[in-house]
């Protein structure tokens, strides 16, 4: 029930490494780890959720809120390695309508 | 022998024990037979109910507690979620719930809350929500079909 976020900064592209479970407990420390770079000039970021094994609403709160601002700044936001459970939970929300996800983790010097 | 197996836990309203709800949650649904998809939608549905406890039912400075009630039968899991804090207006909030929809393509105006409830819904089979000092929530969850009775009987039997 822990949460591990390591953030890896390549060619302007920040990358999130999500680990662990994302829930009312966890999402203030990815919140604040997020809130760090959400408000850079064209910030881009990446957040790969390869290794989260749970989230709930509070953890797309925390995603919607770091998107908003991100958008504002005219950045942009990538979703990579969503496993099946956490792909329905984006579909059920509405939300892969709005982000744009990758399903495969492919080269991190792809468009973003 | 009883119709159910009742278990309750009561845990401290603090953000640090929903997790653990959840795992107990998770470990009673392995026990009747759910299929790792449907613990996972019971996990996200009671761990949003237990949340939603722990940020609107007490003040900040205020101790709570959480009584989180499950109830084992053959063939449905019941869940009960009871807080004594400050209740809130569930029409109101049910009006502010659900999907994004295409009139929110304008990102700024993404809500970042109110999923809570529409998971709860969506991820299980029934949720009532009852407010009498303090709000009650009751999920229920069946046993998939195709589990049914002639996986019961085999291992009965077996």
């Amino acid at each position: 029930m822990n949460l591990q976020v390591d953030v890896q900064e390549k060619d302007c592209v920040h990358v999130f490494k999500i680990v662990g479970e994302i829930d009312a407990f966890t999402a203030p420390t990815l919140k604040e780890r997020l809130e760090k770079v959400a408000d850079q000039p064209e910030c881009q970021a990446v957040l790969d959720f390869k290794e989260v094994n749970y989230m709930d609403s509070t953890g797309l709160g925390v995603f919607v809120a770091f998107y908003k601002k991100v958008k504002a700044v005219n950045g942009s936001v990538k979703i990579v390695g969503l496993n099946k459970r956490l792909k329905r939970l984006f579909e059920i929300t509405g939300l892969d309508d709005v982000v744009e996800i990758e399903m495969e983790s492919g080269d991190p010097n792809g468009t973003v | 022998m009883a119709p159910f197996d009742y278990i309750e836990i009561k845990v401290p309203a603090k953000p640090q024990y929903v997790g653990v709800a959840r795992l107990t949650i998770s470990g009673l649904a392995s026990r009747l037979g759910f299929t790792y998809d449907e613990i996972e939608d019971l996990k996200i549905a009671s761990s949003e109910a237990i949340t939603n406890a722990v940020r609107h039912a007490y003040d900040e400075d205020e101790e709570g507690e959480i009584i989180i009630g499950c109830a084992l039968y053959e063939d449905k899991l019941e869940i009960m979620v009871a807080d004594h804090g400050q209740s809130f207006d569930f029409e109101e909030t049910k009006k502010q719930v659900g999907p994004y929809t295409e009139q929110e393509s304008d990102v700024q105006l993404i809500r970042e809350g109110g999923l809570g409830l529409y998971l709860m819904e969506t991820l299980m089979d029934d949720v009532k929500v009852h407010h009498e000092e303090g709000v009650t929530v009751f999920m229920t969850k069946y046993l998939g079909r195709e589990r049914g009775e002639a996986d019961v009987k085999q291992t009965a039997y077996s």
